[in-house]
C-alpha cells in the first residue's frame, strides 16, 4: 500500500452565516481515489480552482475528508490522534517564499521546525546542516533570507521541511513566483531529494515542463482526478489537456505541430534531446529512401 | 516626427536607491536610459530583484528617481507644475497579484473606483467601467457579483479593468499571468494583445515566462542587477541565450532546440523564438535535407 492513499474522497467548503447555519456549500473534491507509491515523484496538474490545493491540504491533514477516507503512511487522516504523525510524514512547501521564512538568519529558519517538534539542540544543528547541504544552501547558512533570490528562498523553505525528516514533501506551486533560474534550482533540488534521499515528492504546478521527469502525473478538473499516467501518456493527449485548460511542454507542442505537417515523429515527445534525435532519424531514413529511389530509377 | 517624439515616456540616466543614508541602502537601478513610444508592445524581463518593479513604478511617478529624469511627452514629471495625478491615469500600472486589491462589494463599483477618483461623474465612471470590463472579457452577468466570488483569472481581469477604466495611453502589467493556469494565462495575454491592437495602447509586460514574451512583444527590455542589459527585438535578445542564463533568465525552449538542431547539421534559422516559426524553419530544413 502506498504512502498516500485516497478512497472515494470528497470535500466541501461550507460557509456559515452569523447564526452558525450553513449558508453555502462548495464541493471542492469529488470521489478522489488515488495511490501514491513511496519514493515516487508525482505531479498534479489542473486549472485554477480544480481542487489541487484542497487535495494537497488533505495530504498533511490540514483538511480531512467529508466523504471517503485518506490514509497517509497507513494512518486515517480523520482520526485526530493521527494528525500529528501525518504532519511529520508529509511536509508542505507553498507558493510564496516570503510568507514561509520567519527568522533573520537562514540556519535559524531551518532549525525552527525541528525545534518546534522538540528535537534536542545538538540534533537540530545536525539536521540543519544536513538539510541545507541537501538543497545546496549550506554556504548561505549565516545569511539573512531577505537578501536571497526567490529560488534560494524557496530552497531554504524546502530545507526547513527536510529538517523535519518527512517521508514525503508536498509542494503547492513552489515555482509560480520565480524567475527561470529560480524555477530550475527548485526543480533540481526536489529531484535530488527524490533520487538521493528517496523522498516522495508531490509537485503541483502550472509549468508543464516541470513534470516531464515525474513518475506519474494526475490531472484534476473540477474537483476530480480525470487523467492519470506517465508524463508521456498524459502529454500525448494535447487536445484533451487543452479541454482541461492545460497545455503541453513547448517541445511537445513543437513535435505535435511537426507531426501534423507529416513529419513522422513519435507521440508525446518530452525532451529536447528526444526531438533532436527523432528528427535526425527521420532525416537519415529520408536520405536512405532517397538513395534507394534514386537507384531504382 | 516631432509629434511622435513627443508621444513618449522617457527615462534619462536614472538611478534609484532605496533607503538612502541608512544601513539598508540599496541601489536598485543604475544609469537607465530608455524611451517608450505610444503603441509599442514591450516585454520586460530580469531575474528577481533585478529592478523591474522599481522601474515600472518610476514610469508612472509612484517613485521618484534618486537622480536622472522621467519625461512624459517631453515634460519632466517631477517639475513643480507637472500634474502627476494625470500621469497616473495616462500611465496605468497593474501591480502583481492585483486581485488582492479588489475591495468593493460588486465588480462594477470596483472598476468605477479609478475614474471616480479622477473626478468623473458617476454616470461617466460607469460608462468607462463597462467599457473596460468588456475590453478584458468580463461578461455583464458578473457586474453585480462580489469580486471575491470570481475565479482567479476573472479577478485579475477585473483588476486590470480597474486600471483600463482610467483610459491610459500606456499600460504597465507587472507579471499579470503569475499563478494562472495555462488557459487563463493565454486568455489574459490575448485580451492584452487585442487592447494593444485595437486601441493602440502601449503595453509593458513584465514576465518571467520567456515563451509568453516571445509570443507577444515586439521589443524586449532585459534588466540584470539594476542595469539595462538588452533593449532590442526578441530574436536579437534571445540570441544571447547563454548570457541570459547567467543573468537568471533563459531563451524560449524552441530557441535551444534550434541551436541543437543546427549543431547536428540541420539548416534551421536559430533566430525563431515561437513554436510556429520554429516549426516552419524545421519543415524547410527537412525538405532541403531529403
Ligand atoms: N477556504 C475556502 N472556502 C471556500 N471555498 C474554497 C476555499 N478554498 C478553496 N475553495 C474553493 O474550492 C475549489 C478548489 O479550490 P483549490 O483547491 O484552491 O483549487 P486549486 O488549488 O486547484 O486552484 C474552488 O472552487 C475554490 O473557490
Ligand atoms: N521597498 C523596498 N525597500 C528596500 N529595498 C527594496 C524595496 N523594494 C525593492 N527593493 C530592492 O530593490 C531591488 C529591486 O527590486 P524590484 O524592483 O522589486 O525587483 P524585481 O521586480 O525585478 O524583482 C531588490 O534588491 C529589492 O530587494
Ligand atoms: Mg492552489
Ligand atoms: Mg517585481
Amino acid at each position: 500500500m502506498g504512502i498516500i492513499r485516497a478512497k472515494e474522497v470528497g470535500y466541501s467548503y461550507k460557509r456559515l452565516n452569523d447564526q452558525g447555519e450553513v449558508e453555502s456549500v462548495r464541493q471542492a473534491l469529488n470521489n478522489i481515489t488515488l495511490d501514491v507509491a513511496a519514493g515516487d515523484f508525482i505531479a498534479i496538474l489542473g486549472h485554477n480552482g480544480s481542487g489541487k490545493s484542497t487535495l494537497a491540504k488533505h495530504f498533511n491533514a490540514i483538511l480531512a475528508p467529508n466523504e471517503g477516507t485518506l490514509w497517509v503512511d497507513g494512518k486515517d487522516s480523520r482520526q485526530p490522534e493521527n494528525v500529528w504523525d501525518i504532519r511529520r510524514t508529509a511536509g508542505m512547501v507553498f507558493q510564496n517564499p516570503d510568507n514561509q521564512i520567519i527568522s533573520g538568519v537562514v540556519e535559524e529558519d531551518v532549525g525552527f521546525g525541528p525545534e518546534n517538534m522538540g528535537v534536542p539542540t545538538e540534533e537540530i544543528w545536525r539536521r540543519v546542516e544536513e538539510s541545507l547541504r541537501a538543497v545546496g544552501m549550506y554556504k548561505f547558512r549565516r545569511h539573512s533570507p531577505n537578501k536571497l533570490s526567490g529560488g534560494q528562498k524557496q530552497r531554504v523553505a524546502i530545507a526547513g521541511v527536510v529538517a523535519m525528516r518527512p517521508k514525503c514533501i508536498v509542494l503547492d506551486e513552489p515555482t509560480a513566483m520565480l524567475d527561470p533560474t529560480g524555477r530550475k534550482e527548485v526543480l533540481k533540488t526536489v529531484g535530488v531529494l527524490n533520487k538521493k534521499e528517496g523522498m516522495t515528492i508531490i509537485l503541483i504546478t502550472h509549468y508543464m515542463e516541470e513534470v516531464v521527469s515525474a513518475d506519474k502525473v494526475f490531472v484534476m478538473d473540477q474537483g476530480e482526478v480525470v487523467m492519470e499516467g506517465t508524463p508521456r501518456e498524459i502529454f500525448s493527449q494535447v487536445e484533451r489537456l487543452k479541454s482541461y485548460r492545460l497545455d503541453v511542454p513547448q517541445v511537445t507542442l513543437l513535435a505535435y505541430e511537426l507531426r501534423k505537417q507529416g513529419i513522422p515523429l513519435p507521440e508525446g515527445v518530452l525532451t529536447n534531446e528526444e526531438l533532436v534525435e527523432a528528427l535526425c532519424r527521420v532525416r537519415a531514413a529520408g536520405e536512405k529512401q532517397f538513395t534507394e529511389n534514386g537507384e531504382s530509377v | 516626427m516631432e509629434n511622435q517624439y513627443k508621444m513618449s515616456l522617457k527615462l534619462e540616466q536614472i538611478n534609484y536607491i532605496y533607503g538612502t543614508h541608512t544601513a539598508y541602502e540599496m541601489q536598485a537601478l543604475t544609469d537607465i536610459s530608455l524611451e517608450i513610444h505610444k503603441g509599442e508592445f514591450i516585454g520586460v524581463i530580469g531575474h528577481t530583484g533585478s529592478g523591474k518593479s522599481t522601474l515600472m513604478q518610476l514610469l508612472n511617478g509612484l517613485e521618484k528617481p534618486s537622480s536622472g529624469r522621467v519625461l512624459f511627452e517631453g515634460k519632466d514629471i517631477w517639475a513643480e507644475d507637472f500634474d502627476r495625478k494625470m500621469l497616473r491615469s495616462k500611465v496605468g500600472l497593474v501591480f502583481q497579484y492585483p486581485e488582492h486589491q479588489l475591495f468593493e462589494t460588486d465588480v462594477l463599483s470596483d472598476v468605477c473606483f479609478g475614474p471616480r477618483n479622477l473626478g468623473c461623474s458617476l454616470e461617466e465612471a460607469r460608462e468607462r467601467a463597462k467599457k473596460a470590463l468588456a475590453m478584458t472579457g468580463i461578461d455583464e452577468k458578473y457586474f453585480a457579483d462580489s469580486p471575491f466570488d470570481l475565479s482567479g483569472g476573472q479577478k485579475r481581469r477585473v483588476a486590470i479593468a480597474g486600471v483600463l477604466a482610467m483610459q491610459p495611453d500606456y499600460l504597465i502589467l507587472d507579471e499579470p499571468t503569475a499563478g494562472l493556469d495555462p488557459k487563463g494565462r493565454d486568455e489574459i495575454l490575448e485580451q492584452i494583445a487585442k487592447l494593444h491592437r485595437e486601441n493602440g495602447i502601449a503595453v509593458l509586460l513584465v514576465s518571467h515566462s520567456m515563451e509568453d514574451v516571445a509570443n507577444y512583444v515586439d521589443r524586449i527590455i532585459a534588466l540584470n542587477q539594476g542595469r539595462l542589459m538588452y533593449d532590442d527585438v526578441p530574436k536579437a535578445v534571445f540570441a544571447h541565450y547563454r548570457e541570459l542564463a547567467e543573468a537568471g533568465l533563459a531563451a524560449p525552449n524552441v530557441t535551444h532546440i534550434l541551436h541543437s538542431l543546427r549543431e547536428r547539421g540541420f539548416d534551421v534559422d536559430t533566430e525563431a523564438v515561437t513554436v510556429e516559426d520554429a516549426r516552419d524553419t524545421i519543415l524547410k530544413a527537412m525538405e532541403k535535407s531529403v
